[in-house]
């Protein structure tokens, strides 16, 4: 059996370092703002005026803001397993930039097991596989050893 | 900065599988007829877009315009996700109060498919924030319900047997209405039975999707006093949208703006409790002096949150208000008489207009065995995704 090669499910959304994966936004040159999924035209904030961005990658500890479950596939472009297995996603407030970014949690563990405020943090996990590839995602894990 | 509302009509909500174009038009038939004019008195049409039924979806004013007879009126057509006949209502609002027309008709109708929503159109589109939710997340419209219902639990102390009191209660509100597709008085054993969807939330607590529609006649105040009527109002319109940076998530986005490095503060107003107080200060009233409300509850426990955005209560404290009764019929502010999403299903742009309708027949005192005792001022109050407030108050 051959070793499927493993590509992002998106490109340039997250890094691919399997240790410590960042989420990759941009950051408004002008004003500061970071912005994630990037945004790379214009400012969000009404009160600048910024064109430029630069790439940042952003902080991947956070706290649990929310999370619930996907007991039922969700409908297509979602590539669902077949038989299909529920999940969790978590919103999740970063630490550093106090954002709260949406993920799937990683597998065996429900909404249920996670508490509003405890420590999480991004890994990477497979998103859905085909015959040549494994294609992957960030997702939001408890964080061992913090509370 | 009033208009009248001289007629309300609705084809009742349900799963027809028929154009949406005859739902429309029998609401706007039903609306002139309640006004006591005809078709050719209309001078403007404002439309609610659905986008689930191909062009004549997006052209709604003009396809309900063409079904009714062309006879020359004025029209535009609007989407604002579930917010759209909110939309529709200020266009004919604004038209009026600018003394461009005296009267006008707006209306809202769909036909949805089954189950879940998913994105419309096809191929892949990277670039469209609700493609990629369901792609890289599976994010469905209950994921985001579930998300603040859990919320609601952790931090308020809020239990599934109070979200399902929600939906006990507005399956009780709709026993009473023609209009509702759901009237079954369901037990908090039925509801606990149902599947969990997107948990804490269960199937029966998770607004389904609907074919309906809605329509109101509206008119300068003048053109009501001339007639001799002495109508219901539309007292304001509340259309805003978020202010940066908005720190709570929203459908249909991956993330919220951050809260901190630009030096702008979050604002002291969180979006969702601006749709209403945005309201209240144009008609210079508040909270308090609401007879009744009509809120979008998608979920159960998103009619909670709603009491607070809209401030009758501060937060975390809904759930008393529910256990209290305060917001059944009867009690000191009932929420959602017509029974609510919860009993009518999601018709999208003929949700927000039939809302008013239901606040004008609680107003006028013809809510039958749903009525209000003496409903002086009610406000209707609905969210659209990628930012679109919804509020309308109606006094009389």
């Amino acid at each position: 059996m051959t070793t499927k090669k493993r590509v992002p499910a998106i490109e340039g959304w997250f890094t691919l370092d399997d240790a410590a994966p960042r989420l990759l936004g941009s950051r408004c040159k002008s004003c500061g703002a970071v912005f994630f999924p990037r945004e790379d035209s214009f400012c969000r904030n009404p009160a600048c005026a910024g064109r430029e961005f630069e790439e940042v990658a952003l902080g991947r500890r956070g706290r649990l803001w929310s999370a619930t479950d996907n007991r039922y596939a969700p409908p297509a472009p979602y590539v669902s397993k077949d038989p299909f297995e529920p999940y969790a996603i978590a919103a999740v407030e970063l630490e550093d930039e106090k954002m709260v970014v949406l993920g799937q949690v990683v597998p065996g563990i429900a909404a249920r097991d996670l508490e509003v405020g405890q420590p999480m943090e991004l890994v990477l996990g497979t998103l859905y596989e085909d015959a040549e590839n494994e294609y992957l995602v960030w997702k939001w894990s408890p964080e061992r050893g913090r509370s | 900065m009033e208009v009248a509302i001289l007629g309300v009509g609705m084809h009742p909500w349900g799963k027809w599988g028929r154009n949406f174009i005859e739902y429309g038009v029998k609401a706007a038939q039903d609306a002139l007829a309640d006004a006591g004019l005809e078709w050719r008195d209309v001078q403007y049409v404002a439309g609610g877009d659905t986008i689930r039924n191909g062009y004549p979806g997006y052209v709604a004013a003009a396809s309900f315009a063409q079904a009714l007879g062309w006879n020359g009126a004025q029209v535009a057509s609007s989407y604002g996700a579930c917010a759209t006949g909110a939309q529709a209502v200020s266009v004919a609002r604004a038209q009026i109060l600018a003394g461009l027309c005296d009267v006008a008709l707006v209306v809202g109708a769909d036909t949805t498919p089954k189950g879940f929503f998913a994105p419309t159109g096809g191929g892949d589109r990277t670039k469209d924030p609700d493609w990629l939710r369901f792609r890289l997340l599976g994010a469905t419209n209950p994921v985001y319900f579930g998300l603040y219902a859990r919320r609601r639990m952790d931090l308020f102390g809020a239990t599934q047997e109070d979200f399902a009191q929600v939906k006990i209660k507005n399956s009780r509100h709709g026993l009473a209405n023609p209009n509702a597709r759901y009237r079954k008085l369901y037990t908090a054993e039925e509801i606990a039975a149902s599947p969990v969807v997107s948990d804490p939330l269960r199937l029966l607590e998770i607004c389904a999707t609907s074919d309906g529609g809605a329509a109101l006649v509206l008119s300068s105040l003048e053109f009501a006093r001339k007639r001799g009527a002495k109508p219901v109002t539309i007292a304001a319109v509340s259309t805003v949208t978020p202010r940066y940076p908005n720190v709570v998530i929203e459908m249909p986005n991956f993330a919220t703006d951050a809260a901190v490095g630009t030096g702008v503060a979050v604002p002291d107003v969180p979006f969702r409790d601006s749709i209403a107080k945005t309201a209240y200060e144009q008609a210079g009233v508040g909270p308090e002096d609401l007879s009744l409300a009509e809120v979008y509850d998608l979920s159960s426990a998103l009619e909670l949150d709603w009491y607070e955005n809209i401030g009758l209560c501060k937060p975390g404290d809904a759930e008393k208000l529910l256990r209290a009764g305060d917001t059944a019929l009867g009690g000191r502010v009932p929420v959602n008489t017509s029974g609510g999403l919860s009993c009518f299903g999601e018709a999208i742009p003929a949700q927000a207009i039939a809302q008013v309708c239901e606040l004008t027949w609680q107003l006028r005192g013809q809510a039958g065995e749903r009525q209000v005792k003496d409903a002086k001022l009610g406000i209707a109050v609905n969210q659209g995704l990628f930012g679109h407030g919804s509020a309308v108050l109606v006094k009389r």
